[in-house]
C-alpha cells in the first residue's frame, strides 16, 4: 500500500510538518513497487533513517513507459498545445511557490543543505526554471526555408516522445525542474528517476503535478538504484532519449548502454575540476569571497566548484592568507540552526570518499565536527603538485587546492590540463586580461569577477568529459525536440 | 480628483464603476486645461453611458513626462525580464478574475455581444498577455564573431523607450493588448489613447495594472480625440515611437506628423479590402461559412473583413445560394442579449457611412441580395448585405476606403489568373482567403496575393504566436508573434575591443 511521509520541525529557522503521499508516481497515482521492497531516507544530520520510500526495479521502469507512451499518444505530446503546455508548467510554478517553506524544508531535511539555502536558492530557482520554461512552452518554432517556389520546405520542432531523466542528489528539486522543464515545454513525457539519496521533493512534487493539471502518465517518478532503475531506463528499447546529470563515470555507462540498444539520444552534465584564476590585479576582497562562495558552496557539492584555484604569485600570500580567514568563519552545523553556513555532506558513502581524498593529500585540519551525521569542515590543500589525487580528481566536497602561478600562458595552460571542461572562473581588474583568458579556457561557462552565477535563461554544460548539450536557456528545448524537415512539392514534375 | 462613474447595465440589473478621469502615474486624474468631456455611447439603445474627461495636447505633455520619467527610473533597463514577465501574468490572471464584468462594459460602448466579447475578445486578450510574459525574460541579442583574439562584439536588443500607442473601437480589449503586451515585455513604457468612441474598458483595464503592481508611469491612458491626443502623440518630441491602428487616412497624418517632428519610429495597421477567392473544387459550404464569418463577425468591423468575395464561375450560381442561406442566419441584435450573434456598428458616425455606401451601391445598380433596408428601430443596425452584379467602377468596388460594415460585394473570375488579379487590383494588402482543394493551386494562388496574411480554406482565424500585419498600404509593421518584439527593440551593437592596439597614422 502506498503510503505517507510525515515529519514535523520545531527548530531556529523553521517550524512547521508535513504529510504527504509516497510510492512510485505512475499515470498520475502512487503505487508500491514491484518487489514491494523499499529504501530508507536517512537525515544526514543525525544519520539516523527518517521513513521509508518505495523501491522501483526494472519491472516498473516498463510500467512507467507504459503510462508516459500512453499520455504521450493521447493527452499530450502535439494534442495538448502550446498554450495549454505552458498553463499547466505556470500552475506547478504557482503551486511550488505557495508551498515554497514547506519545499524547503524538506530539501535541507533529505540532503543537509541549510534551509536558508534551501529556501533563498533551491526552490526559489527550481520555480523561477519552471515558469521560464512555461514561456517557452507556446514558441517552440520551426522555420520556413526558401527552396524554390513549386515547393513549400519547411521543419517542425517535434517532441522526441517518452524522455528518461537521471538526477543527481545535490540540488534535487533544482535539478528536477531543470529537467522536467523544457521536456515538457517541448511536449515530451517523462520517467524520471530522483536520487535515491534525495528523493523527498521529487515525491512530493508528484501531488503538486496532479493539482496543476497534468494529465495521467505524463510525468511518472519513480525511485530506485542508478544499477537498476538508472540502468533500465539508459538501456529501455522504448525510450528514445535519456539525460542523466551526475558523475562520469556513471555518464559513460550510461551513454554505452544507450549505444548497445537503441542509440537512444543522450544528454549529459557530468562532473568538473574547475579552475579559478585570480591575477595580481584582481580585486583582492571581492576575489576571495567569489573564491569561497566558488568551493564551499552547497558544501562543495556543485558539479561547477571552483576547485583548483590559481594564483598569481604577486599576492599569493595575502590572498591565502584571507581565504583561510574566510573558510574557517564558515559556521559548519545544523542545517535548521541559526547562523549556519553548512550542513553535512549527504551521506555516508560521500562522506567516506572526501575523507577519502583528504586523506590522500596528507592535509591536517581536516576534522570530523561532532559525532553524528556527515560533516567535514571547509578544507585547503596548498603545496599540491599538478599529478596529485587531490588535484586531478573531482573531490565533491568542501576541498580547494591552492596552486601559486607565475604567467597566463602558463596558468591557462595548466587550467585547461583537464580531462573536464565544465566551468572557470577569471579575476582580473584588467577587462581585456579578463576576457581573452576567459575566451581561452576550455569551459562551457566561463565567469569573469563572480563564480556559481547560474540564470534559468542562460545555457549551461560541459566541454570535453563534462558533458554533451547544454541545459537551461533556449538552448535546452533543443535536447528535447526532434526536428523532422517536410518538403511539400506543389508543382516539381519529375 | 477625477470621478467614477457608476455605469447602469440595462437588462442586467448591475451597474459598473468606471473610473472617468486621465490615468497618468498609476493616478486617475482631471485634466489640467481644459474642461471637454466625451460622451460615451451605447450604440444599441443610442443613448449615453456616461463622460469622461477628454484630454488635451498638454494632458499628454504630462503622460509622455511621466512615461520617460518611469522608463529612466523604474521600468526600461531597471527591470529584469523576471519582473516584467510576472507582472504582465499577474495582469493576465487579473483579467481573467474580471472577464465577465470587462465583457459587459465592452459590450455595452461597443454593441458587440457579451458571449463573444468574453470567450473571444477577452479570452485572446488574455491569452496574448501571457504569451509576451513569456516573451520577457528571453530577449537576447547576438554575440559575432569579428576577430577572435582582439573583439568582442555583440548585439543588445534594447527597449525603444516611450510608445505612444493609438487603438481602434473594433476590439477595444483586444487591440489594447496586442499593442501593451510586447511593449511591456521588451521593457517600453507606454502613453495610451483608446478610441474616443469606446474609451471604456481602457480605464477599467487602468485600474487592473495599479492591482497587478506595475510602477507608476509605465502604463498611461488618456482617452481623447485622435485630432487632438493622437496627433500630439504622433507629433511629440519625447515620444520614441508610435503605433497605430485606425484607418489608412490617418494613418498617413500619423507617418506625416512623425516625419515632421522627430523621426520616431512608426508602425502602422491599417485598413484594408480583403478578398475572397472561392475557386471550384473548394467545398463550397465550407466556403460560405467562412466567407459568412469573414463579413458578418464583429459586424463587419474588421480590418480584415472580407468584403469582395469572387466565385469561379463553374460554382458562382450554388456557391451564392449557399452564402444567402449563412448570410441570413445571422441574429444581428443588442449586445446584452444572450441570443445576438452580432451586435450593432459602433457609432451613428459609422452607421451613416456605412448606410451611404449601401445606397450608392444601389444607386449604381449593383443587385442587393440579401439586406440593403434600414430598419425602423432605435440602435445603429446595419444588417448584413450582399451586392451582385457589381463592376469595377462603382464606388463599393472602387474606393480605397474600407467600408467597415457587414456589406459584401461578390463577383466572378474565369480562371486562376484573372482572380488573382481581381484580389490584387487594391492599393490594400491586409488579408486575404482562397478556398480550393487542388493543393498546388492553394500553393500558387497563396504565394501571388499580396496580403500580410493569407487564410487558405479558412478566414479571419488568428493566433498570438503568428504575426499580422499589411503589405502595400495596408500598414508597416507586424503585430503578434515574435516579429511584434522588434517593433519594440531598438538594437546597439557593440563592439568591446580588448586586444587591437590602433598605430596612427594609419
Amino acid at each position: 500500500m502506498p503510503s505517507t511521509f510525515s515529519y514535523e520541525w520545531d527548530t531556529p529557522a523553521y517550524k512547521g510538518k508535513t504529510s504527504f503521499n509516497t510510492g512510485l508516481f505512475i499515470n498520475g497515482q502512487f503505487v508500491d513497487g514491484s518487489n514491494k521492497t523499499t529504501i530508507d531516507v536517512v537525515n544526514p544530520t543525525t544519520g539516523k533513517v527518517v521513513g521509508q520510500i518505495a523501491e522501483a526495479v526494472e519491472k516498473d521502469v516498463d510500467i512507467a513507459v507504459d503510462a508516459a507512451q500512453k499520455a504521450f499518444d493521447s493527452a499530450w505530446g502535439l494534442n495538448a498545445s502550446g498554450a495549454k503546455r505552458s498553463e499547466l508548467l505556470w500552475k506547478l510554478a504557482q503551486l511550488m511557490e505557495a508551498n515554497l517553506d514547506e519545499l524547503a524544508a524538506i530539501e535541507s531535511l533529505d540532503n543537509g543543505k541549510t534551509f536558508g539555502w534551501a529556501k533563498g536558492t533551491d526552490v526559489s530557482f527550481a520555480i523561477q526554471t519552471i515558469k521560464y520554461f512555461a514561456g517557452w512552452a507556446d514558441k517552440i518554432q520551426g522555420q520556413t526555408i526558401e527552396t524554390d517556389e513549386r515547393k513549400l520546405t519547411y521543419t517542425r520542432h517535434e517532441p522526441i516522445g517518452v524522455v528518461g531523466q537521471i538526477i543527481p542528489w545535490n540540488f534535487p528539486l533544482l535539478m528536477l525542474s531543470w529537467k522536467i522543464g523544457p521536456a515538457l515545454a517541448t511536449g515530451n513525457t517523462i520517467v524520471l528517476k530522483p536520487s535515491e539519496f534525495t528523493p523527498l521533493t521529487a515525491i512530493r512534487l508528484c501531488d503538486l503535478i496532479n493539482q496543476a493539471g497534468f494529465p495521467p502518465g505524463v510525468v511518472n517518478i519513480i525511485t530506485g538504484y542508478g544499477h537498476t532503475v538508472g540502468a533500465a531506463i539508459s538501456g529501455h528499447s522504448r525510450i528514445d532519449k535519456v539525460a542523466f546529470t551526475g558523475s562520469t563515470l556513471v555518464g559513460r555507462k550510461i551513454m554505452e548502454a544507450a549505444a548497445k540498444t537503441n542509440l537512444k539520444n543522450v544528454t549529459l552534465e557530468l562532473g568538473g575540476k574547475s579552475p579559478n584564476i585570480i591575477f595580481n590585479d584582481a580585486d583582492m576582497e571581492k576575489a576571495v569571497s567569489w573564491t569561497t562562495h566558488g568551493i564551499f558552496w552547497n558544501h562543495g557539492q556543485a558539479c561547477c566548484a571552483g576547485s583548483r584555484i590559481y594564483v598569481q604569485s604577486g599576492i599569493y600570500d595575502e590572498f591565502l592568507k584571507k581565504f583561510t580567514e574566510k573558510a574557517k568563519a564558515i559556521k559548519v552545523g545544523d542545517p535548521f540552526g541559526t547562523g549556519i553556513d553548512q550542513g553535512p555532506q549527504v551521506s555516508q558513502i560521500q562522506y567516506d570518499r572526501i575523507m577519502g581524498y583528504i586523506e590522500s593529500g596528507k592535509a591536517d585540519g581536516a576534522t570530523r565536527v561532532g559525532t553524528d551525521g556527515y560533516f567535514i569542515e571547509p578544507t585547503i590543500f596548498t603545496d599540491v603538485k599538478p599529478d596529485m589525487k587531490i588535484v586531478r580528481e573531482e573531490i565533491f566536497g568542501p576541498v580547494g587546492v591552492v596552486i601559486k602561478f607565475e604567467d597566463e600562458e602558463d596558468v591557462i595552460r595548466q587550467a585547461n590540463d583537464t580531462t573536464y571542461g565544465l566551468a572557470a572562473a577569471v579575476f582580473s581588474q584588467d577587462i581585456n586580461r579578463a576576457l581573452r583568458t576567459a575566451h581561452r579556457l576550455q569551459a562551457g561557462t566561463a565567469w569573469v569577477n563572480c563564480a556559481n552565477q547560474l540564470h534559468a535563461n542562460v545555457p549551461f554544460g560541459g566541454f570535453k568529459q563534462s558533458g554533451i548539450g547544454r541545459e537551461l536557456g533556449e538552448y535546452a528545448l533543443h535536447n528535447y525536440t526532434n526536428v523532422k524537415a517536410v518538403h511539400v512539392n506543389l508543382g516539381h514534375e519529375l | 480628483m477625477a470621478q467614477t462613474a457608476v455605469v447602469n447595465v440595462p437588462k442586467l440589473n448591475k451597474t459598473i464603476n468606471v473610473p472617468t478621469g486621465l490615468f497618468i502615474n498609476n493616478e486617475f486624474v482631471p485634466s489640467v486645461d481644459s474642461q471637454e468631456r466625451i460622451d460615451a455611447v451605447n450604440p444599441a439603445t443610442e443613448e449615453v453611458i456616461c463622460s469622461i474627461i477628454a484630454g488635451s495636447e498638454k494632458d499628454i505633455d504630462v503622460a509622455v513626462a511621466a512615461a520617460r520619467h518611469a522608463f529612466k527610473t523604474t521600468w526600461g533597463k531597471n527591470i529584469t525580464g523576471w519582473e516584467r514577465s510576472r507582472l504582465l501574468n499577474k495582469l493576465a490572471d487579473l483579467i481573467e478574475r474580471d472577464a465577465q464584468e470587462l465583457a459587459e462594459l465592452e459590450a455595452l460602448n461597443n454593441g458587440k455581444p457579451i458571449k463573444i466579447a468574453r470567450d473571444f475578445d477577452i479570452g485572446d486578450s488574455i491569452q496574448c498577455l501571457r504569451y509576451y510574459a513569456g516573451w520577457a525574460d528571453k530577449i537576447a541579442g547576438q554575440t559575432l564573431e569579428c576577430d577572435n583574439t582582439k573583439k568582442l562584439a555583440f548585439t543588445r536588443h534594447d527597449p525603444i523607450g516611450v510608445c505612444g500607442q493609438i487603438i481602434p473601437w473594433n476590439y477595444p480589449i483586444n487591440m489594447w493588448s496586442w499593442k501593451v503586451a510586447p511593449a511591456l515585455a521588451v521593457g517600453c513604457t507606454i502613453v495610451m489613447k483608446p478610441s474616443e468612441l469606446t474609451p471604456l474598458t481602457a480605464l477599467k483595464l487602468s485600474e487592473l495594472v495599479v492591482e497587478a503592481g506595475f510602477p507608476p508611469g509605465v502604463v498611461n491612458t488618456v482617452p481623447s480625440l485622435g485630432s487632438v491626443g493622437g496627433a500630439a502623440l504622433a507629433a511629440h518630441p519625447d515620444v520614441d515611437k508610435v503605433a497605430f491602428t485606425g484607418s489608412t487616412v490617418t494613418g498617413r497624418k500619423i507617418m506625416e506628423a512623425a516625419a515632421k517632428s522627430n523621426l520616431k519610429k512608426v508602425s502602422l495597421e491599417l485598413g484594408g479590402k480583403s478578398p475572397h477567392l472561392v475557386f471550384e473544387s473548394a467545398d463550397l459550404e465550407q466556403a460560405a461559412s467562412w466567407a459568412a464569418l469573414g463579413i458578418c463577425y464583429n459586424t463587419g468591423q474588421d480590418c480584415t473583413a472580407g468584403s469582395r468575395v469572387y466565385v469561379q464561375d463553374t460554382v458562382y450560381d450554388k456557391f451564392l445560394a449557399v452564402l444567402v442561406d449563412k448570410v441570413k442566419a445571422l441574429n444581428v441584435g443588442d449586445g446584452l442579449d444572450d441570443a445576438t450573434g452580432a451586435g450593432p456598428v459602433v457609432s451613428k458616425g459609422q452607421y451613416d457611412r456605412v448606410w451611404g455606401y449601401i445606397e450608392s451601391g444601389k444607386a449604381e445598380g449593383a443587385r442587393v441580395l440579401v439586406g440593403g433596408e434600414k430598419r425602423n428601430s432605435k440602435g445603429y443596425y446595419v444588417d448584413p448585405t450582399i451586392f451582385t452584379n457589381i463592376s469595377a467602377d462603382m464606388k463599393i468596388v472602387k474606393e480605397e476606403a474600407s467600408i467597415f460594415g457587414p456589406v459584401l460585394s461578390v463577383g466572378k473570375f474565369k480562371t486562376e489568373e484573372e482572380a488573382v488579379i481581381l484580389a490584387n487590383d487594391t492599393s490594400y494588402g491586409l488579408g486575404a482567403g482562397l478556398h480550393s482543394n487542388d493543393a498546388n493551386q492553394c500553393m500558387r494562388v497563396s504565394s501571388a496575393l499580396e496580403a500580410g496574411t493569407v487564410w487558405v480554406n479558412q478566414y479571419n482565424l488568428l493566433c498570438n504566436n503568428v504575426p499580422f500585419g499589411g503589405k502595400k498600404q495596408s500598414g508597416i509593421g507586424r503585430e503578434l508573434g515574435s516579429y511584434a518584439l522588434e517593433e519594440y527593440t531598438s538594437v546597439k551593437a557593440i563592439h568591446w575591443n580588448f586586444g587591437e592596439k590602433l598605430e596612427w597614422p594609419l
